[in-house]
């Protein structure tokens, strides 16, 4: 070969294993960390997998909140507002608007005894808000345009 | 009657802007000089109608003039000036007349400065430009008009600005980002004049570089402050979400990092030329794409876009236009430069293709992370899922990694070939104390030590290290140029420190505290006194204090917010910090949890700031390049090169 193909061949060689390297690493990751999003009757129904990273939304249900007194965990249920509720467990700060009745996403794992132990819990920086997959779950044109409140 | 007044100069603004994208283009088909040169005052008085029509809507925010729609949903009596100022931009309609704004500037800054281009030339970048204001304006007046009243029946008062976006931040934040978004329309234009004219020289590629590097440097900025904003701002102390807002503005970030350096290879070497309009084209169009796709709500869900179709589809069409249209015209005329590549495979030509490859990969691994979730529930009928930082962080830090890596060498390597071998035996053994000098501190000073982290850190300190020796050998001929890349590759290494040891090191915990409990964090302590209610000009807060001393000495008393804004009926978290250079002490108050007990976030953060500062270095960095004798000098070379060239 001459020198300037063999240059020539090793700038291919080098653009396709970058490429497709890349490629392979998104699509790991891809797969990986997609959480997909379930209703409180598919999580009662066992359609939702168990100890896998989902998504769970509902209202909060009125008087359901409970505050452990020593450290921050607190206990409420999420309901569907037909009849399907789901036990949350969460330790930590809340978002800032976090209230009863209102829509929340939370993000954790349904655990074998069937409570959710959520690692973040989403609410929005708006009174009138419901969660788009909330509001798509009962049907309603609820679905407002401002992002979420972000909570680590 | 003021609104009106901006309604109308808007209108005016947009048949500027038709004329704009009409007539110069025409005196380029008719070869008529005329024609060609009503550019400049075509795009002098579209820049004089957005400014009236701007400081008409502000006219309006500063007098509390409820009967404007967009005034009474955005401010309040209460709102104290700053603000009701920014919040010209607090919401969709007003931030796209910003948006507008910005660009009918950069229309006239081209107008301005265009000595080195060629007649026809310019003719053809302001028809871009003007055709580009036409579809803002459209889309201004048409589908988000700021000045729309809601006559008779005005609300009293307004539903005020939301509390996240009363601060300094968002004062500051979205003009710096639209600067950028924006600027990248020039380097775009420039493309699309050059193709259609049939002529990628070297003289496009050293035209259009200032424009870019202006451009990026304030997407830069923007892009920095907005993750600053969102640190403290947010309340929780993150500084970075992969969120799609954020990802909108960084994919045209990463592109147009590309774009800035393979502009270099094309000035110096002619090479990459075709490459590096498509860069051009691809950063104007994400900037685009992602400001649309956020502004039509699409990425919340599917069914938001159809809130309201008109916006949509307007979004769309534009977009079509605007990107098919010039992917189109880039398949009939990118291959025209014919130049054979005559570099090495450790030529610098080779470093800014490797640089070009792995940004411009990281930033279509970003937009398929968010743009996933759209095709998922499109294609499955509505499944939800949402793809978080983990994709993010597992896709974006190799390549990255390997980024750096080149980047180590960057400096020393030179056009056409290097002795990369000589470079690397010369410096082994500071290489060698360099990566065992990271792994030490680290051992040392981290309670832990990560693989990862490391690496970065390594690879950070190695970049510092070639470019300081570099500059050593430098010193005594200084240009522009060599200065501003200098300063942007050292904001790199400084922003990898701030990022790899926040990352690791920081330390955090949220607790339930009543007055008088004490919590040990990173060898501070930080005593709770409890919470009292204070009064703010539109609010009310619940204010905590908390001492911190360290070894019983006392380093600041932090008194963290939660603030109630009655008339938004919204809570916000406002975090106390003690800032130096080395570490962040974080505090933010959750909710209250007790009867006088509140659940509290504290974080000690270290190198946290070196993330915005690296930011900012690389911004100025670039900016400082603008001053490059070479563009001064343009002018009069540029006759000489180029016969066709009459400087007008």
């Amino acid at each position: 070969m001459k020198p300037h193909r063999r240059q020539r061949l090793a700038v291919i060689l080098f653009l396709l294993t970058t490429v497709g390297s890349g490629v392979t690493f998104m699509l790991i990751a891809l797969n990986e960390n997609i959480n997909l999003f379930y209703s409180t009757e598919q999580i009662l129904t066992g359609a939702a997998p168990k100890n896998k990273t989902i998504k769970a939304g509902g209202m909060v249900l009125e008087g359901s909140v409970e505050r452990s007194p020593h450290n921050l965990e607190v206990r409420f249920l999420i309901s569907d507002m037909q009849g399907h509720s789901v036990p949350i467990i969460y330790t930590g700060i809340l978002p800032d608007l976090f209230r009863e009745g209102q829509g929340v996403v939370t993000e954790g794992m349904l655990e074998d005894s069937g409570n959710f132990r959520a690692s973040r819990v989403l609410a929005k920086h708006d009174e009138n808000y419901m969660p788009p997959e909330l509001a798509d779950m009962l049907n309603e044109k609820h679905v407002q345009n401002k992002s979420w409140s972000k909570m680590p | 009657m003021i609104p009106e007044l901006g309604n109308f100069s808007l209108m005016l603004a947009l048949a500027l802007s038709l004329g704009l994208a009409i007539f110069p283009a025409l005196g380029v088909r008719t070869q008529n000089v005329v024609f060609m040169r009503t550019g400049s005052s075509l795009a002098l008085g579209i820049f004089f109608f957005m400014l009236g029509s701007f400081f008409c809507l502000l006219h309006a925010f500063v007098n509390d003039d409820f009967t404007v729609t967009y005034v009474a949903n955005n401010s309040n009596t209460a709102l104290p000036l700053p603000y009701k100022i920014s919040a010209i931009w607090g919401a969709h309609e007003g931030s796209f007349l910003l948006w507008t704004l910005i660009m009918s500037g950069w229309t006239l800054a081209v107008a301005l400065f265009n000595r080195s281009l060629t007649t026809d030339i310019t003719a053809r970048v302001l028809a871009v430009l003007g055709g580009l204001n036409v579809g803002f304006l459209a889309f201004l007046l048409f589908a988000s008009n700021p000045f729309e009243r809601s006559l008779p029946f005005h609300p009293q008062d307004g539903a005020d600005l939301n509390p996240l976006l009363q601060d300094f931040g968002l004062i500051v934040h979205p003009p710096m980002l639209y600067m950028g978004y924006v600027g990248f329309a020039v380097p775009f234009a420039l493309a699309i004049a050059t193709l259609t004219a049939g002529r990628l020289d070297s003289a496009w590629a050293r035209w259009s570089r200032p424009w870019t590097n202006a451009a990026w440097a304030f997407l830069t900025i923007g892009i920095t402050l907005g993750s600053w904003w969102a640190y403290y701002e947010l309340g929780w102390g993150g500084w970075w979400f992969w969120d799609a807002v954020e990802n909108a503005s960084f994919m045209p970030w990463l592109v147009g990092t590309a774009l800035v350096h393979s502009l270099a290879a094309s000035e110096k070497r002619g090479v990459f030329k075709s490459w590096t309009v498509l860069l051009a084209i691809a950063a104007f169009s994400l900037s685009l794409l992602g400001a649309f796709l956020v502004r039509s709500g699409v990425l919340t869900s599917v069914h938001a876009f159809a809130v309201d179709p008109l916006r949509g589809v307007f979004i769309l069409v534009f977009l079509v236009l605007v990107v098919g249209g010039s992917l189109f015209l880039y398949a009939f005329r990118g291959g025209l430069s014919k130049n054979r590549a005559n570099f090495s495979w450790q030529s610098r030509e080779a470093f800014i293709l490797s640089n070009n490859l792995l940004l411009v990969v990281s930033a279509a691994a970003i937009l398929i992370g968010t743009l996933y979730p759209l095709f998922y529930e499109v294609v499955t009928g509505g499944a939800k899922i949402s793809v978080g930082p983990p994709y993010f962080n597992a896709v974006f830090v190799p390549l990255m990694a390997v980024l750096f890596l080149f980047m180590i060498f960057s400096p020393f390597s030179k056009w056409g070939d290097t002795k990369l071998g000589l470079v690397l035996n010369e410096n082994k053994w500071w290489m060698l104390v360099g990566i065992l000098g990271v792994v030490t501190t680290s051992y040392f000073f981290g309670n832990n030590v990560f693989f990862y982290g490391l690496l970065l850190k390594s690879l950070g300190a190695l970049i510092l290290f070639f470019l300081v020796k570099n500059l050593l050998q430098r010193v005594k001929n200084l240009s522009a140029s060599y200065t501003g890349m200098f300063l942007a590759h050292s904001g790199i290494a400084v922003a990898i420190f701030g990022v790899v040891i926040t990352t690791y090191y920081s330390e955090g915990k949220d607790v339930r505290m009543e007055p008088g409990d004490k919590l040990d964090l990173s060898g501070y302590q930080f005593e709770f006194f409890g919470v009292e209610k204070v009064r703010g000009p539109n609010y009310l807060a619940d204010q905590g204090e908390i001492l911190v001393t360290r070894d019983g000495k006392k380093v600041a008393l932090l008194r963290p917010e939660k603030r109630f804004y009655p008339v938004a009926q919204d809570v916000m978290t406002e975090a106390a910090m003690h800032v130096t250079p080395l570490r962040d002490l974080y505090i933010a108050l959750g909710e209250p949890v007790g009867e006088k007990a509140w659940a509290v976030r504290v974080n000690v953060k270290p190198f946290v700031r070196w993330i915005w500062f690296g930011g900012l270095l690389i911004a100025l960095g670039s900016f400082i390049t603008l001053f490059d004798a070479r563009y001064r000098a343009m002018k009069e070379k540029a006759a000489k090169l180029f016969p066709l060239g009459v400087a007008t």
